[in-house]
């Protein structure tokens, strides 16, 4: 097996009295893509926050490539920079243009020189079909232009794992296509990702492990055609009803 | 039409030294607030228990400082601070010793709209700075500040125009300028055409200043500009 590139140990995440974590443990091996799916408020988002600290954790070790990422660690910023976080809501900076979001971290955190900064940016631009948006403002962009801009800042950071939160959520379905077809790109690439999602069809492609979360625990975890067809909960059964419709009645 | 004394002033050059003075007080003022105020408001941000860095004992006293000053009137807190502006430039009288005054009146009320502007930039940008492994220094240089600057443009016009207000109500503690000309000359000695000359000329200076203000935050505000 290959490298861990992210361990979770027994990690436990409450909002005061609210347990939303409760005892996960995951490896996550250099080139894999794990996809979490779940109900809603069942700690899909919390889990990616935590793994980026972007939330206190009460309990559990959470480690990228032996370094513990807890709100606690002194180095807390070196180890952010290994961690690509793209979030539903985009979050690009809206006074900046687009090679100006991208290119803002690897040059004031990183340091690299701007020349080189901007000369990846307009490399990985192209290759997410936005070479002649790099002069724009966000406002300019659709959704779906906005988001695979997100996935290059992220990119461009050269992380070791890429976490992805319901980028495609706030999307209109036309555009949502775009957005996951970078993402299946990057799974080819051999990227390590770690990706909540909604779109089922979606995660069953990308997939190479299966996380199936429910009230803060890991209920189901596995092979991706194993969960979506022979689910093994009662409870994983009853989530994927909800993505099939079918009619009671024929008209007759 | 106009009254003898309202042309003695004008052919002295008095309501022009008066209007130079009350730009010089209040753009002097405003700047040297900021110098105070726009620290102090960022570190009222940032230490805030929603901040990047929270602090919440810092926070609370440097609140109540602020709270402090800006609960008394500007008219008592002047009389009050005569000694200050003695210790600071050596004169309690004049426009040096209103300076320090308006300074010290402002600068907490700029303080807050600082910490207002920077609350409107929005949570998720700066955690996507966050997770980039931006430091908090980097945060506030790179994105708190820049993000908010429109909204900082604005509020600096309005912080202006209140301290060009203030700087007239020096003039009954002995500061020059626009305000003192119209209570002087205008009010105390029965010209009301000086009164409102001194009126028409500080509206001037007011819409110069909001002109110039809403012209530059709306070059800077990225956001919406088609």
């Amino acid at each position: 097996m290959s490298e861990k590139v992210l361990e979770i140990e027994h990690l436990v995440k409450r909002f005061d009295d609210l347990t939303v974590l409760n005892d996960i443990s995951l490896d996550v091996h250099e080139g894999e893509v794990i996809v979490v799916v779940g109900p809603s408020g069942c700690g899909k988002s919390t889990l990616l926050r935590c793994i980026n600290a972007l939330e206190e954790i009460q309990g559990g070790e959470i480690r990228l490539k032996g370094e513990a990422v807890s709100k606690k660690s002194r180095n807390l910023p070196e180890i952010r920079q290994k961690i690509g976080m793209v979030f539903q809501s985009y979050e690009l900076f809206p006074h900046l243009n687009v090679l100006d979001n991208i290119t803002l971290a690897p040059t004031k955190v990183q340091k690299r020189s701007r020349e080189e900064a901007a000369e990846e940016a307009l490399a990985l631009l192209s290759r997410v079909g936005l070479q002649e948006k790099a002069g724009s403002f966000p406002r300019q962009l659709s959704g779906g232009q906005k988001q695979r801009v997100a996935i290059v800042r992220a990119l461009c950071m050269h992380p070791e794992i890429l976490l992805f939160d319901e980028v495609t959520a706030a999307l209109d379905p036309e555009m949502v296509r775009e957005v996951l077809d970078v993402i299946l790109g990057l799974a080819e690439q051999g990227k390590t990702m770690i990706i909540v999602t909604h779109e089922m069809q979606f995660a069953r492609a990308v997939a190479d492990k299966v996380i199936f979360l429910d009230e803060g625990v890991i209920k189901e975890e596995g092979d991706p055609d194993q969960f979506f067809d022979h689910p093994k909960t009662e409870r994983a059964k009853e989530f994927l009803r909800t993505f099939t419709f079918e009619r009671k009645h024929s008209h007759s | 039409m106009f009254s003898e004394m309202f042309l003695k002033l004008w052919d002295n050059g008095l309501i022009q030294l008066g209007v130079w003075e009350t730009v010089y007080m209040t753009v002097l003022s405003t700047a040297l607030s900021y110098c105070i105020g726009l620290p102090l408001g960022v570190i009222l941000n940032i230490t805030d228990k929603e901040g990047i860095q929270p602090l919440p004992l810092l926070n609370r006293i440097l609140g109540l400082i602020v709270n402090f000053f800006r609960s008394i009137p500007f008219i008592i807190l002047m009389v009050a601070m005569l000694p200050v502006a003695k210790l600071i430039v050596g004169v309690s009288l004049g426009n040096k010793a209103m300076i320090v005054m308006l300074v010290i009146a402002a600068s907490p009320y700029v303080a807050r709209m600082v910490e207002s502007s920077l609350k409107e930039v929005d949570a998720g940008v700066i955690e996507a700075a966050q997770s980039m492994g931006t430091n908090n220094l980097q945060i506030v240089w790179k994105v708190l500040l820049p993000e908010a600057k429109p909204s900082l443009i604005t509020g600096a016009v309005i912080s202006m125009v209140t301290i060009l207000g203030y700087s007239a109500m020096a003039a009954t503690i002995g500061g020059t300028g626009l305000g003192q000309i119209a209570i002087s000359y205008g009010h105390q000695r029965f010209n009301p055409d000086v009164t409102w000359c001194c009126v028409f000329l500080t509206v001037i200076i007011v819409q110069i200043i909001q002109e110039a203000g809403n012209r530059i935050a709306r070059r800077t505000d990225k956001r919406y500009r088609a």
